[in-house]
């Protein structure tokens, strides 16, 4: 069993997730409350909300598409006033971004999958993949910070 | 399937079918394919149906959610249906604007406008 999720969340951890959808949760809920407790104003949490289920859920559903389902999800975090900063390595082969269509063009607009990428980077102030292609990292900067 | 839990509310209105979410959150993979599966089975279940999808009370929608959204408004169309979406919060409905998905959908501000559209 993976160690459980510190609560309060400190401001950096680093942790595994499974796919234990639970885990996932206790981990979206602490981020809400650091963001709260760091001043990020309340659309801030829907943001990273909605950008940190993207990532994890790529991770596990592209990333570890041949793998095991019990295969973690590596997270590492660390937030301030100012900004957060969050990085995920999933153990897959990795992608190319490049690779993703555009969702929005006429001729994808139909299509059921394709948004995860672009619905991160519409929330985040940045998003870049590093290493082979398997580590995400986002970029988070404070709206209300002066 | 079937002997799982149902994650919607249904109710009819004259002739159309009514969907509404028990889960404030349509994030899990798992919970969005049930959806999915039990939504197709209601639009199968008439000729032309008409189906409205209210979203009130729900505070997040991932992308395999609009996923599976695309893929029952494909399945309504098919069987020469008609699909409305109504009472979106406005942080969700920026997730349509901002995938163009609005401009796809017929979104409502109400559950009484969609059902005066149809």
């Amino acid at each position: 069993m993976p160690i459980p999720l510190p609560s309060p969340m400190p401001d950096a951890a680093r942790f595994d997730l499974t796919s234990d959808r639970a885990r996932a949760e206790a981990f979206f809920q602490g981020m809400g409350d650091l963001l709260q407790r760091h001043g990020y104003p309340e659309a801030s949490k829907f943001a990273v909300r909605l950008a940190l289920e993207e990532a994890i859920s790529n991770a596990f559903k592209h990333g570890h598409k041949n793998l095991p389902a019990s295969t973690p999800v590596r997270v590492e975090y660390e937030v301030g006033p100012e900004r957060l900063r969050v990085h995920i390595t999933d153990q897959g082969p990795g992608f190319d971004p490049s690779s993703v269509p555009d969702p929005t063009l006429d001729e994808n607009i139909e299509l059921p999958s394709g948004r995860g990428l672009m619905l991160m980077g519409a929330y985040m102030s940045s998003l870049r993949y590093l290493g082979r292609g398997n580590e995400l990292e986002l970029v988070y900067e404070n709206p209300a910070a002066g | 399937m079937s002997n799982q839990p149902s994650r919607l509310r249904v109710t009819n209105a004259g002739d159309v079918t009514q969907v509404s979410f028990i889960d404030r959150n349509i994030l899990d993979e798992a919970n969005i394919q049930a959806i999915g599966e039990e939504i197709s089975r209601l639009v199968d279940a008439k000729d032309q149906p008409k189906l409205l999808i209210d979203f009130q009370n729900v505070d997040h929608l991932s992308s395999a959610a609009l996923g599976t959204l695309l893929t029952i408004r494909s399945r309504v169309s098919g069987r020469g249906g008609k699909l409305r979406l109504s009472n979106i919060d406005p942080q969700i409905y920026e997730v349509f604007v901002i995938t163009r998905l609005n401009k796809l959908f017929d979104i409502h501000e109400t559950t009484d406008q969609a059902l005066a559209s149809f």
